[in-house]
Protein backbone atom coordinates (compact mmCIF):
# COMPACT_ATOMS: atom_id res chain seq x y z
CA UNK A 1 0.00 0.00 0.00
CA UNK A 2 1.07 3.42 -0.76
CA UNK A 3 1.83 5.75 2.74
CA UNK A 4 -0.65 8.31 2.92
CA UNK A 5 0.59 11.81 3.83
CA UNK A 6 0.49 11.77 7.28
CA UNK A 7 2.59 8.29 6.64
CA UNK A 8 5.11 9.79 4.71
CA UNK A 9 5.38 12.67 7.51
CA UNK A 10 6.05 9.99 9.79
CA UNK A 11 8.69 8.13 8.15
CA UNK A 12 10.71 11.36 7.39
CA UNK A 13 10.63 12.00 11.13
CA UNK A 14 12.07 8.88 12.21
CA UNK A 15 15.49 10.08 10.68
CA UNK A 16 15.93 13.03 12.95
CA UNK A 17 18.59 12.89 15.41
CA UNK A 18 18.50 13.72 18.79
CA UNK A 19 19.60 17.16 19.29
CA UNK A 20 18.92 18.60 15.69
CA UNK A 21 17.76 22.36 14.65
CA UNK A 22 15.47 21.85 12.08
CA UNK A 23 13.34 23.65 9.51
CA UNK A 24 9.97 22.25 8.41
CA UNK A 25 8.62 23.40 5.45
CA UNK A 26 4.78 24.45 4.87
CA UNK A 27 2.56 21.85 3.56
CA UNK A 28 3.60 17.98 3.66
CA UNK A 29 6.29 18.58 5.95
CA UNK A 30 4.42 20.28 8.77
CA UNK A 31 3.28 17.29 9.28
CA UNK A 32 6.22 16.14 10.88
CA UNK A 33 6.02 17.99 14.08
CA UNK A 34 2.85 15.53 15.06
CA UNK A 35 5.40 11.97 14.85
CA UNK A 36 8.44 13.78 16.78
CA UNK A 37 9.91 10.44 18.22
CA UNK A 38 9.20 11.10 22.43
CA UNK A 39 12.58 10.12 23.43
CA UNK A 40 14.08 12.86 21.04
CA UNK A 41 14.63 16.54 21.79
CA UNK A 42 13.95 18.41 18.41
CA UNK A 43 14.20 22.12 18.25
CA UNK A 44 11.86 22.90 15.62
CA UNK A 45 12.63 26.37 13.78
CA UNK A 46 10.19 28.50 12.09
CA UNK A 47 10.91 31.51 9.48
CA UNK A 48 9.02 33.73 10.98
CA UNK A 49 11.21 33.70 13.96
CA UNK A 50 10.10 30.90 16.24
CA UNK A 51 12.68 28.41 17.28
CA UNK A 52 10.92 25.43 19.35
CA UNK A 53 7.97 25.26 17.97
CA UNK A 54 5.49 23.43 19.65
CA UNK A 55 2.48 21.12 18.95
CA UNK A 56 -1.13 23.06 17.56
CA UNK A 57 -2.80 25.33 20.50
CA UNK A 58 -6.24 23.61 22.15
CA UNK A 59 -8.80 25.41 20.75
CA UNK A 60 -8.69 27.71 23.89
CA UNK A 61 -5.22 28.35 23.60
CA UNK A 62 -5.25 29.27 20.06
CA UNK A 63 -3.13 33.29 20.37
CA UNK A 64 -2.40 34.62 16.95
CA UNK A 65 0.27 36.27 17.79
CA UNK A 66 2.10 32.60 17.64
CA UNK A 67 1.70 31.38 14.22
CA UNK A 68 4.23 28.87 11.94
CA UNK A 69 5.19 29.36 8.40
CA UNK A 70 1.71 28.47 7.14
CA UNK A 71 0.21 31.09 8.81
CA UNK A 72 -1.56 28.32 11.46
CA UNK A 73 -1.76 29.12 15.35
CA UNK A 74 1.28 27.28 17.16
CA UNK A 75 2.74 26.66 20.61
CA UNK A 76 6.79 27.28 22.32
CA UNK A 77 8.38 24.79 23.69
CA UNK A 78 9.49 25.25 27.44
CA UNK A 79 13.27 26.61 25.93
CA UNK A 80 11.89 27.96 23.37
CA UNK A 81 12.86 31.61 21.68
CA UNK A 82 11.67 34.32 19.41
CA UNK A 83 13.85 36.10 17.53
CA UNK A 84 12.93 38.76 14.66
CA UNK A 85 13.54 38.10 10.84
CA UNK A 86 16.74 39.30 9.67
CA UNK A 87 18.29 36.74 12.63
CA UNK A 88 15.57 33.98 11.70
CA UNK A 89 17.21 33.85 8.36
CA UNK A 90 20.81 34.19 9.43
CA UNK A 91 19.99 30.85 10.75
CA UNK A 92 18.76 29.83 7.53
CA UNK A 93 20.94 31.06 5.29
CA UNK A 94 24.25 30.87 7.51
CA UNK A 95 24.13 27.52 7.88
CA UNK A 96 23.09 27.05 11.87
CA UNK A 97 20.10 24.57 10.74
CA UNK A 98 21.04 21.07 10.42
CA UNK A 99 17.94 20.13 8.30
CA UNK A 100 15.15 21.63 6.17
CA UNK A 101 12.07 19.41 5.70
CA UNK A 102 10.40 20.63 1.96
CA UNK A 103 7.79 20.30 0.14
CA UNK A 104 8.26 19.92 -4.18
CA UNK A 105 6.68 20.00 -7.26
CA UNK A 106 9.59 18.18 -8.67
CA UNK A 107 13.05 17.01 -7.76
CA UNK A 108 15.27 16.29 -10.34
CA UNK A 109 18.20 13.20 -10.43
CA UNK A 110 20.81 15.78 -9.00
CA UNK A 111 18.93 17.23 -6.75
CA UNK A 112 17.89 20.12 -8.09
CA UNK A 113 14.53 21.40 -6.36
CA UNK A 114 11.33 23.03 -7.91
CA UNK A 115 8.70 24.00 -5.20
CA UNK A 116 7.76 27.53 -5.95
CA UNK A 117 6.02 28.04 -8.96
CA UNK A 118 4.37 25.91 -11.31
CA UNK A 119 3.83 28.81 -14.14
CA UNK A 120 0.18 28.44 -13.95
CA UNK A 121 -0.75 32.13 -15.03
CA UNK A 122 -3.79 32.27 -12.84
CA UNK A 123 -1.76 32.67 -9.65
CA UNK A 124 1.14 35.24 -8.81
CA UNK A 125 4.16 33.27 -7.69
CA UNK A 126 5.28 32.96 -4.49
CA UNK A 127 8.71 32.97 -3.01
CA UNK A 128 8.68 33.21 0.80
CA UNK A 129 11.74 31.54 2.51
CA UNK A 130 11.97 28.23 -0.53
CA UNK A 131 15.05 29.37 -1.81
CA UNK A 132 16.81 30.88 1.80
CA UNK A 133 16.09 27.37 3.48
CA UNK A 134 16.86 25.21 0.02
CA UNK A 135 20.75 26.85 0.04
CA UNK A 136 21.22 27.66 3.70
CA UNK A 137 20.75 24.68 5.51
CA UNK A 138 23.23 21.91 6.17
CA UNK A 139 20.89 19.41 4.80
CA UNK A 140 17.96 18.88 2.11
CA UNK A 141 15.67 16.32 2.16
CA UNK A 142 12.09 16.51 0.38
CA UNK A 143 8.33 15.16 0.69
CA UNK A 144 6.47 14.53 -1.93
CA UNK A 145 3.75 12.46 -3.42
CA UNK A 146 5.45 10.72 -6.43
CA UNK A 147 3.34 11.06 -9.20
CA UNK A 148 1.23 13.79 -9.63
CA UNK A 149 -2.62 13.37 -9.17
CA UNK A 150 -3.00 12.93 -13.04
CA UNK A 151 -0.08 9.69 -12.63
CA UNK A 152 3.06 12.34 -13.91
CA UNK A 153 6.53 11.53 -12.35
CA UNK A 154 7.53 14.29 -9.92
CA UNK A 155 11.16 12.82 -9.63
CA UNK A 156 12.20 13.51 -13.29
CA UNK A 157 15.89 13.94 -14.74
CA UNK A 158 15.23 17.48 -15.09
CA UNK A 159 13.20 19.33 -13.58
CA UNK A 160 10.38 21.34 -15.79
CA UNK A 161 9.58 23.64 -13.17
CA UNK A 162 11.25 26.87 -12.52
CA UNK A 163 14.28 26.20 -9.98
CA UNK A 164 13.97 26.59 -6.45
CA UNK A 165 17.57 25.47 -6.04
CA UNK A 166 20.45 23.59 -7.69
CA UNK A 167 21.79 20.25 -6.92
CA UNK A 168 20.57 20.79 -2.92
CA UNK A 169 18.23 17.65 -2.34
CA UNK A 170 20.01 14.83 -0.57
CA UNK A 171 16.87 12.63 0.85
CA UNK A 172 13.89 11.77 -0.98
CA UNK A 173 10.42 10.13 0.94
CA UNK A 174 7.27 9.87 -1.07
CA UNK A 175 4.51 7.91 -0.75
CA UNK A 176 6.43 4.72 -1.95
CA UNK A 177 9.71 5.30 -1.50
CA UNK A 178 12.53 6.43 0.36
CA UNK A 179 14.88 7.54 -2.45
CA UNK A 180 18.84 9.05 -1.67
CA UNK A 181 20.50 11.06 -3.86
CA UNK A 182 24.02 10.41 -4.54
CA UNK A 183 26.87 10.92 -6.90
CA UNK A 184 25.95 8.15 -8.71
CA UNK A 185 22.35 8.92 -8.85
CA UNK A 186 19.11 7.77 -7.47
CA UNK A 187 19.03 4.94 -4.54
CA UNK A 188 16.39 3.38 -3.74
CA UNK A 189 17.09 2.25 0.05
CA UNK A 190 13.35 1.29 0.90
CA UNK A 191 10.06 0.64 -1.02
CA UNK A 192 6.59 -0.18 0.38
CA UNK A 193 5.95 -4.04 -0.03
CA UNK A 194 3.14 -4.53 -2.52
CA UNK A 195 5.40 -2.64 -5.16
CA UNK A 196 7.95 -4.43 -6.82
CA UNK A 197 11.37 -2.18 -8.15
CA UNK A 198 9.92 -1.85 -12.25
CA UNK A 199 6.53 -0.45 -11.24
CA UNK A 200 8.15 1.95 -9.07
CA UNK A 201 10.58 2.64 -12.05
CA UNK A 202 8.10 3.14 -14.50
CA UNK A 203 6.47 6.15 -12.32
CA UNK A 204 9.81 7.93 -11.77
CA UNK A 205 11.43 9.54 -14.52
CA UNK A 206 15.02 9.12 -13.77
CA UNK A 207 17.17 6.28 -13.23
CA UNK A 208 16.92 4.33 -10.06
CA UNK A 209 18.94 1.73 -8.57
CA UNK A 210 17.92 -0.02 -5.89
CA UNK A 211 20.29 -0.03 -2.32
CA UNK A 212 21.96 -3.51 -1.96
CA UNK A 213 20.49 -4.12 1.24
CA UNK A 214 17.30 -2.15 0.35
CA UNK A 215 14.20 -2.51 2.75
CA UNK A 216 10.56 -2.66 2.86
CA UNK A 217 8.94 0.71 3.99
CA UNK A 218 6.25 0.79 5.81
CA UNK A 219 4.43 3.00 8.69
CA UNK A 220 2.05 2.11 11.48
CA UNK A 221 -1.59 3.02 10.23
CA UNK A 222 -2.84 7.19 10.75
CA UNK B 1 11.92 66.58 25.81
CA UNK B 2 11.48 63.87 24.15
CA UNK B 3 8.06 62.73 23.10
CA UNK B 4 7.05 60.74 20.30
CA UNK B 5 3.75 59.66 20.93
CA UNK B 6 0.88 61.10 18.90
CA UNK B 7 -2.95 61.15 19.93
CA UNK B 8 -4.22 60.04 16.38
CA UNK B 9 -3.75 58.22 14.11
CA UNK B 10 -4.32 60.52 11.60
CA UNK B 11 -1.35 62.69 13.22
CA UNK B 12 0.74 59.20 12.89
CA UNK B 13 0.44 58.99 9.34
CA UNK B 14 0.49 62.78 8.29
CA UNK B 15 2.89 63.70 5.44
CA UNK B 16 3.17 60.41 3.91
CA UNK B 17 4.41 61.39 -0.26
CA UNK B 18 2.61 60.21 -2.61
CA UNK B 19 5.27 57.72 -4.35
CA UNK B 20 6.67 56.86 -1.06
CA UNK B 21 8.22 53.43 -0.01
CA UNK B 22 6.29 52.05 2.55
CA UNK B 23 7.78 49.21 4.73
CA UNK B 24 5.11 47.63 6.24
CA UNK B 25 5.86 45.16 9.14
CA UNK B 26 3.72 41.91 9.76
CA UNK B 27 4.04 38.02 8.88
CA UNK B 28 0.12 37.07 7.58
CA UNK B 29 -1.30 38.99 9.93
CA UNK B 30 1.04 38.76 13.14
CA UNK B 31 2.57 41.82 13.75
CA UNK B 32 0.83 43.68 10.96
CA UNK B 33 -0.01 47.75 11.37
CA UNK B 34 -3.50 47.30 10.38
CA UNK B 35 -4.97 50.42 11.96
CA UNK B 36 -1.80 52.61 10.47
CA UNK B 37 -2.56 50.85 6.68
CA UNK B 38 -5.99 51.90 7.18
CA UNK B 39 -5.45 55.29 8.16
CA UNK B 40 -2.81 55.82 5.22
CA UNK B 41 -6.13 55.86 3.29
CA UNK B 42 -7.88 58.22 4.98
CA UNK B 43 -4.71 60.69 4.88
CA UNK B 44 -4.18 60.05 0.94
CA UNK B 45 -1.09 59.24 0.17
CA UNK B 46 -0.98 57.87 -3.57
CA UNK B 47 1.36 55.58 -5.97
CA UNK B 48 2.94 53.71 -2.81
CA UNK B 49 5.05 51.18 -3.16
CA UNK B 50 4.80 48.42 -0.41
CA UNK B 51 7.13 46.19 0.42
CA UNK B 52 5.79 43.48 3.20
CA UNK B 53 6.26 39.96 3.28
CA UNK B 54 2.33 38.96 2.65
CA UNK B 55 0.10 41.54 0.16
CA UNK B 56 -2.86 41.63 2.93
CA UNK B 57 -5.91 38.94 3.64
CA UNK B 58 -9.46 39.78 3.72
CA UNK B 59 -10.35 43.28 3.21
CA UNK B 60 -9.08 45.17 5.97
CA UNK B 61 -5.51 46.87 6.80
CA UNK B 62 -3.06 46.52 4.23
CA UNK B 63 -5.29 44.40 2.48
CA UNK B 64 -7.77 47.66 2.30
CA UNK B 65 -5.14 50.13 1.50
CA UNK B 66 -4.20 47.97 -1.99
CA UNK B 67 -8.01 48.11 -2.22
CA UNK B 68 -8.17 51.81 -2.28
CA UNK B 69 -5.78 51.75 -5.56
CA UNK B 70 -3.35 53.43 -3.53
CA UNK B 71 -0.86 50.92 -3.82
CA UNK B 72 1.53 50.94 -7.94
CA UNK B 73 4.14 48.17 -6.32
CA UNK B 74 4.53 45.88 -4.21
CA UNK B 75 8.00 44.03 -2.96
CA UNK B 76 6.88 40.59 -1.53
CA UNK B 77 8.15 36.91 -0.68
CA UNK B 78 4.88 35.99 -0.74
CA UNK B 79 2.29 37.87 -2.29
CA UNK B 80 -0.32 34.41 -2.63
CA UNK B 81 -1.73 33.05 0.72
CA UNK B 82 -5.31 31.94 2.37
CA UNK B 83 -7.30 35.09 1.70
CA UNK B 84 -5.31 37.35 -0.19
CA UNK B 85 -8.16 38.26 -2.47
CA UNK B 86 -7.79 41.78 -3.46
CA UNK B 87 -4.09 41.53 -4.40
CA UNK B 88 -5.18 38.46 -6.40
CA UNK B 89 -8.02 40.68 -7.93
CA UNK B 90 -5.38 43.45 -8.98
CA UNK B 91 -2.59 41.18 -10.14
CA UNK B 92 -4.91 39.91 -12.18
CA UNK B 93 -6.49 43.29 -13.71
CA UNK B 94 -2.56 44.07 -14.48
CA UNK B 95 -3.66 46.82 -11.75
CA UNK B 96 -0.46 46.23 -9.44
CA UNK B 97 3.84 45.63 -10.26
CA UNK B 98 5.03 42.98 -8.47
CA UNK B 99 8.40 42.20 -7.56
CA UNK B 100 9.15 38.95 -6.11
CA UNK B 101 12.36 38.82 -3.86
CA UNK B 102 13.42 35.55 -1.55
CA UNK B 103 12.38 36.35 1.82
CA UNK B 104 15.73 36.59 3.97
CA UNK B 105 16.57 38.66 0.73
CA UNK B 106 14.51 41.13 1.59
CA UNK B 107 14.48 41.08 5.24
CA UNK B 108 18.48 41.44 4.57
CA UNK B 109 18.19 44.17 2.25
CA UNK B 110 16.12 46.21 4.45
CA UNK B 111 19.14 45.88 7.50
CA UNK B 112 21.22 46.89 4.61
CA UNK B 113 20.21 50.02 4.44
CA UNK B 114 19.49 50.45 8.01
CA UNK B 115 23.52 49.59 8.61
CA UNK B 116 24.32 51.99 5.63
CA UNK B 117 25.73 48.82 4.03
CA UNK B 118 25.87 49.34 -0.37
CA UNK B 119 24.49 45.56 -0.88
CA UNK B 120 25.84 42.02 -0.03
CA UNK B 121 26.84 38.98 -2.06
CA UNK B 122 23.74 36.48 -1.35
CA UNK B 123 23.82 32.28 -2.49
CA UNK B 124 19.91 32.86 -2.09
CA UNK B 125 18.62 32.29 -5.56
CA UNK B 126 21.53 31.58 -8.02
CA UNK B 127 20.84 29.29 -10.56
CA UNK B 128 17.23 30.61 -10.62
CA UNK B 129 14.97 32.93 -12.51
CA UNK B 130 15.30 35.54 -9.54
CA UNK B 131 18.93 36.06 -10.62
CA UNK B 132 18.82 36.91 -14.11
CA UNK B 133 20.13 40.00 -14.70
CA UNK B 134 21.72 40.44 -11.62
CA UNK B 135 26.12 40.77 -10.86
CA UNK B 136 27.27 37.02 -9.91
CA UNK B 137 30.81 36.79 -8.05
CA UNK B 138 32.85 33.66 -6.75
CA UNK B 139 33.96 34.02 -3.27
CA UNK B 140 35.70 30.90 -1.90
CA UNK B 141 34.35 28.63 -4.75
CA UNK B 142 31.23 29.64 -4.19
CA UNK B 143 28.71 31.82 -6.15
CA UNK B 144 26.69 34.39 -5.00
CA UNK B 145 24.38 37.43 -6.43
CA UNK B 146 24.88 40.90 -5.73
CA UNK B 147 21.55 42.23 -3.52
CA UNK B 148 20.97 45.88 -3.10
CA UNK B 149 19.99 47.89 -0.41
CA UNK B 150 16.10 48.65 0.28
CA UNK B 151 15.48 51.66 1.95
CA UNK B 152 11.97 52.72 2.94
CA UNK B 153 11.05 56.46 3.24
CA UNK B 154 8.17 55.34 6.16
CA UNK B 155 7.74 52.40 8.31
CA UNK B 156 4.64 51.23 9.51
CA UNK B 157 4.92 49.18 12.70
CA UNK B 158 3.16 47.04 15.25
CA UNK B 159 4.45 46.38 18.48
CA UNK B 160 3.07 45.54 22.08
CA UNK B 161 4.55 48.31 24.12
CA UNK B 162 6.01 51.31 23.08
CA UNK B 163 6.96 54.65 25.42
CA UNK B 164 7.69 58.37 24.35
CA UNK B 165 11.17 57.82 23.62
CA UNK B 166 9.72 54.83 20.93
CA UNK B 167 11.64 52.37 22.37
CA UNK B 168 9.37 49.39 21.33
CA UNK B 169 8.82 45.48 22.83
CA UNK B 170 6.80 43.18 20.78
CA UNK B 171 5.00 39.52 21.77
CA UNK B 172 6.25 36.26 20.58
CA UNK B 173 6.20 35.91 16.73
CA UNK B 174 4.15 39.41 15.95
CA UNK B 175 8.17 40.72 16.23
CA UNK B 176 9.34 39.34 12.53
CA UNK B 177 10.17 42.16 10.23
CA UNK B 178 9.08 45.09 12.69
CA UNK B 179 12.70 45.55 14.26
CA UNK B 180 14.54 45.66 10.63
CA UNK B 181 12.08 47.76 8.94
CA UNK B 182 12.10 50.12 12.42
CA UNK B 183 15.87 50.47 11.63
CA UNK B 184 15.48 50.91 8.04
CA UNK B 185 13.12 53.71 6.83
CA UNK B 186 13.17 57.66 7.44
CA UNK B 187 10.05 58.25 8.94
CA UNK B 188 9.16 55.37 11.38
CA UNK B 189 5.80 54.87 12.98
CA UNK B 190 5.06 52.35 14.94
CA UNK B 191 1.48 51.03 16.49
CA UNK B 192 1.60 49.59 19.88
CA UNK B 193 -1.15 47.99 22.20
CA UNK B 194 -0.29 49.51 25.29
CA UNK B 195 1.74 53.19 25.79
CA UNK B 196 3.57 52.98 29.05
CA UNK B 197 5.81 55.56 30.94
CA UNK B 198 9.30 55.76 30.32
CA UNK B 199 11.35 53.41 32.23
CA UNK B 200 8.25 51.01 32.53
CA UNK B 201 9.97 48.60 30.14
CA UNK B 202 12.89 46.77 31.58
CA UNK B 203 16.63 47.85 29.17
CA UNK B 204 16.96 44.22 28.63
CA UNK B 205 13.35 43.37 27.05
CA UNK B 206 13.80 46.46 24.38
CA UNK B 207 14.25 45.50 20.83
CA UNK B 208 13.98 48.49 19.28
CA UNK B 209 15.52 50.87 20.35
CA UNK B 210 14.06 54.74 20.27
CA UNK B 211 16.46 56.01 17.95
CA UNK B 212 14.73 53.66 15.15
CA UNK B 213 11.10 55.27 16.13
CA UNK B 214 9.83 58.73 15.17
CA UNK B 215 6.04 58.00 16.23
CA UNK B 216 4.19 56.19 18.79
CA UNK B 217 0.10 55.60 18.57
CA UNK B 218 -1.42 53.55 20.98
CA UNK B 219 -3.92 51.10 19.49
CA UNK B 220 -6.50 49.36 21.66
CA UNK B 221 -6.65 45.55 20.40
Amino acid sequence: MPLNRRQIAWRAAQDLADGAYVNLGIGLPTLVSDFIPAEREIVLHSENGVLGVGPAPGGNEIDWDLINAGKQPVTLVTGGSFVHHTDSFLMIRGGHLDLALLGAFEVSENGDLANWTTDDPSFPPGVGGAMDLAVGAKEIRVLLEHTTRAGAPRIRRHCGYPLTAASVVRRIYTDLAVIDVTAQGLVVHELVEDVDFPTLQAKTEADLRPASDMKALRAPAF
Amino acid sequence: MIDKRVRSLAEAVAGIPDGAIVLCGGFGSAGLPDALCEAVIEQGARDLTIVANNAGTGRTGLAALLAAGRVKRIICSFPRSAGSVVFEELYAQGRIDLELVPQGTMSERMRCAAAGLGGFYSPVSVGTRLAEGKEHREIDGRLYVLEAPLKGDVALLAAHRGDRWGNLTYRKSARNFNPTMAMAASLSIAQVRQVVELGEIDPEMVVTPGIFVDRVVEVAS
